[in-house]
C-alpha cells in the first residue's frame, strides 16, 4: 500500500495520455455526472456530490473539495465497450454483386479513472456476455484488453445503492490495474493507493508515493466502512432463481405494470443490460447499404418482434422478463447475477420503480408452486 | 424494382403545410429523392400537375370538412400505397381540440356568415375515413424519417421508424433526464419517438409532438406529474396538444378534466 498526494492524479492523468490513452473520468454535464473524456483534474466534479432517491437524482455542492464525493451518475462504463451506436459493415454495389467493408479505426485505448466498486464488477459480468466460450464480440474484446481500470473505493453511498447485499462494494475487491481509497479530514486530502496488476505498479512507481502507514490503511479501511454502515437499501437474494422462477404468475406483475412506463430508461442506465437491435440502412440510390447496431430494451414492443407479430406485448410481460433475466436466468446463462446493486436503474425511473421493493414484495406474499 | 420511376403524389388536407414543406427542406437529399421517384403532382412545389394514379400518395393534414371526406376517398383510389405525414393526418392535429367543443359556437363567433361554413364536428385522422398503409408521426415530421420511409420504399426494405419513447433516443445521445435530474415534466415516457429527443437536448421536457409510444402507461407519468406538484389541468393540457385525439393521449386528457 502507499500513499499519494492529490496532485499526483494529474501526474497519473498525464503519464496515461503520453502513454497513449484516451483518460475517462466523471465529468459534470446539465446536472449530473457523466463519465466523458477528461483533459485534467479540473475536469473532475471537485467539491460536487449527489442525492438520489427513487425515480430522482439532484447534484449538489459538498463542503469540501472531493474529488470523488459522490457516487454513479445515469451513464456506465458499458458505453465505451458497447457503444450506444456502432456500424457493422457498409457494401457498395459492384456491378451485379456489391463489396462488404468493415470498419479499418483501430479500436480506441481507454484509461478509466474513478470506477467504482459496482461498476467494475457490472464490466466483470459483461466480459461474461461478451466473451464467453461460444460467443465473442470482436469490437467489445478490442476495446476491453486494452483498457487501464483506475478504481476508486467509495467512501459514501447513496439513497439507491444496495453493492453491500449484492457483494459487489463498496471497496473494489480486484480487476483494476489501480484502486485509490480518497481520505479528505480537516488537515490532510490524500489517496490510498493499491496496486492490483504489474501494469498498475508500473504506474504507482512513476508517482510521488509514500509508504501507507497503519493510521492511513486504518483510515480507508474506516472511510470505506462508513459507505458501508449508511447503505440505505438492500437486496434479499436468498433463493431468488426460485423466487422467481415460481412466481411467473403472482398478481405483483400486474400490479407493477400499472406502475411502469416500458420507457425502457431502467435498461438504458443499467451497467449489465446489453439488448441491441440490428439496423439496415441504405443510401436512396441503394448503391450504398449500411448495418448499425444500436443499443435496444426488453421494454420496447419491437424488441420481442418476430413473425407473426411480438411476444411480449404487455407492459407486465416485460417487466417481469427484465427482472426475471437481470436476478435469476442470468445466473443460469452466465454464472453470475446480472444486478451489481448500483442503484441506477431506480434512480433513473421517471415513477422510481424499485427492483429491491419489488423482490421484497414478492417475497412477502410468494405463490410458490408446491 | 421496375425501369419506371414509381409515381409520387403530395397532398394537403386541413393542415398548416409545415410537413409537406419538409420535403422540399431536405436541400441535400432532394436531388436524390427526384432521381428515385416522379414528383408527379406536388402543387405546393410545382404547377406542373399531372393526373394519377399514383404509386406513392403522401397526405398531410387532417379531415375537418365534407369536402376532405370526399378528397380523401378519391385519393384513396389513386394511390397504390397511402402515407400519412404529421400529427394532422395521423391524430387530427393541434385542431383536434375542437373536438371537446361546440363547433356551430365557434363558426357563429368567428364567420359574418357562418351558413357559408361547411365543416364538420370533429377534426379526424386519415385513417379514420380510408385505409393507410404508413403513418408518419410527428408536428412537423422529420425530414429525415420522411426520406427514410421514401428510400425504404424505393429499395424494398423496411424503415427504420421506431415506434418506442423519446426516453431511448434521450439515453443513445448521452443526454441527462429532465424528469428525473431536473424535475421538469417531460412527455418523453409515453412519447413516440421520432424528432432525435429535440427539446430534451436543449434542457425542456418534451411536448409530446410525436403523440403517443407503442405502450404509452399515460395514467402513471400523469400521477407522477401530480406528485412532482402540477395540477390536474396541468395534467390534461399536456395530454391536450397537438395529438390530443391520438387515443392514449385523448383518454388521459379526459381523465383529467374535472
Amino acid at each position: 500500500m502507499k500513499t499519494i498526494d492529490k496532485s499526483n492524479l494529474d501526474k497519473i492523468i498525464s503519464i496515461l495520455k503520453k502513454d497513449g490513452y484516451t483518460v475517462i473520468g466523471p465529468t459534470v454535464k446539465d446536472g449530473a455526472i457523466i463519465y466523458d473524456e477528461i483533459e485534467s483534474t479540473g475536469d473532475l466534479p471537485i467539491g460536487m456530490g449527489d442525492e438520489q432517491d427513487a425515480g430522482t437524482y439532484r447534484l449538489t455542492k459538498r463542503n469540501d473539495e472531493a474529488y470523488f464525493g459522490y457516487v454513479v451518475g445515469p451513464q456506465s462504463w458499458k458505453k465505451f465497450m458497447f457503444p450506444q451506436r456502432l456500424k457493422m459493415w457498409d457494401a457498395q454495389r459492384n456491378g451485379k454483386g456489391f463489396d462488404i467493408n468493415l470498419p479499418k479505426a483501430p479500436p480506441p485505448r481507454y484509461a478509466f479513472l474513478g470506477v467504482r466498486a459496482c461498476d467494475l464488477r457490472a464490466i466483470f459480468v459483461q466480459d461474461k456476455v461478451f466473451n464467453n466460450g461460444t460467443f465473442a464480440d470482436s469490437y467489445y474484446n478490442n476495446v476491453r484488453k486494452n483498457i487501464f481500470i483506475i478504481a476508486v473505493n467509495c467512501t459514501q453511498s447513496d439513497g439507491t445503492c444496495f453493492c453491500v447485499s449484492m457483494k459487489t462494494g463498496p471497496k473494489a475487491k480486484q480487476g483494476y490495474d489501480i484502486a485509490l481509497t480518497e481520505i479528505i479530514n480537516k488537515n490532510e486530502h490524500y489517496f490510498l493507493l493499491d496496486e492490483g496488476t504489474l501494469k498498475g505498479s508500473e504506474l504507482a512507481s512513476k508517482l510521488n508515493f509514500a509508504k501507507a502507514g497503519d493510521a492511513q490503511i486504518k483510515a480507508a479501511a474506516s472511510a470505506i466502512m462508513a459507505a458501508e454502515v449508511n447503505m440505505k437499501r438492500t437486496m434479499n437474494t436468498a433463493g431468488i432463481k426460485d423466487l422467481l422462477y415460481n412466481n411467473h404468475d403472482h398478481p405483483i406483475w400486474t400490479e407493477i405494470a400499472t406502475r411502469c412506463l416500458a420507457c425502457a430508461n431502467c435498461t438504458m442506465v443499467c451497467p449489465t443490460c446489453f439488448c441491441s437491435n440490428m439496423e439496415d440502412t441504405t443510401d436512396l440510390t441503394g448503391d450504398h447499404a449500411e448495418r448499425w447496431r444500436r443499443w435496444d430494451s426488453c421494454f420496447s414492443l419491437d424488441y420481442s418482434k418476430v413473425a407473426g407479430g411480438s411476444f411480449r406485448t404487455s407492459t407486465k410481460a416485460r417487466y417481469r422478463q427484465w427482472m426475471t433475466h437481470k436476478l435469476a436466468s442470468w445466473i443460469d446463462q452466465f454464472g453470475t447475477s446480472g444486478c451489481v446493486g448500483c442503484g441506477r436503474c431506480i434512480t433513473w425511473c421517471p415513477v422510481g420503480i424499485d427492483i429491491t421493493k419489488e423482490v421484497e414484495n414478492l417475497r412477502s406474499s410468494p405463490k410458490i408452486k408446491s | 424494382m421496375a425501369n419506371k420511376k414509381p409515381r409520387l403524389a403530395v397532398y394537403k388536407m386541413s393542415s398548416c403545410d409545415g410537413c409537406q414543406l419538409s420535403l422540399l427542406d431536405a436541400e441535400d437529399e432532394l436531388l436524390d429523392v427526384l432521381g428515385g421517384v416522379e414528383m408527379a403532382y406536388f402543387p405546393e412545389a410545382s404547377s406542373k400537375m399531372q393526373k394519377g394514379p399514383y404509386d406513392i400518395g403522401l397526405v398531410e393534414g387532417s379531415i375537418t370538412t365534407p369536402r376532405n371526406v370526399e378528397e380523401i376517398r378519391q385519393i384513396r383510389k389513386e394511390c397504390k400505397i397511402l402515407i400519412t405525414i404529421g400529427a394532422c393526418a395521423t391524430a387530427g392535429g393541434i385542431q383536434a381540440l375542437r373536438n371537446w367543443k361546440d363547433t356551430k359556437e365557434f363558426t357563429k363567433i368567428v364567420y359574418a356568415s357562418p351558413e357559408y361554413i361547411s365543416t364538420l364536428d370533429r377534426s379526424m385522422p386519415v385513417s379514420a375515413f380510408v385505409h393507410v398503409d404508413f403513418e408518419l408521426r410527428g408536428c412537423p415530421i422529420n425530414k429525415y424519417q420522411l426520406i427514410e420511409v421514401l428510400n425504404a420504399f424505393l429499395n424494398s426494405r423496411k424503415p427504420n421508424i421506431p415506434t418506442y419513447s423519446v426516453c431511448i433516443d434521450c439515453k443513445l445521445k448521452g443526454n441527462i433526464c429532465v424528469l428525473t435530474a431536473h424535475g421538469s415534466p417531460c412527455m418523453g415516457p409515453v412519447t413516440q419517438t421520432g424528432c432525435n429527443a429535440l427539446c430534451p437536448s436543449y434542457d425542456r421536457g418534451c411536448f409530446g409532438c410525436y403523440g403517443p409510444m407503442d405502450s404509452a402507461n399515460t395514467s402513471s407519468l400523469a400521477k407522477q406529474f401530480k406528485q412532482m406538484g402540477f395540477s390536474k389541468f396541468d395534467v390534461m393540457i399536456a395530454f391536450r396538444s397537438y395529438n390530443a385525439y391520438a387515443e392514449a393521449f385523448r383518454k388521459e386528457s379526459e381523465a383529467n378534466e374535472k
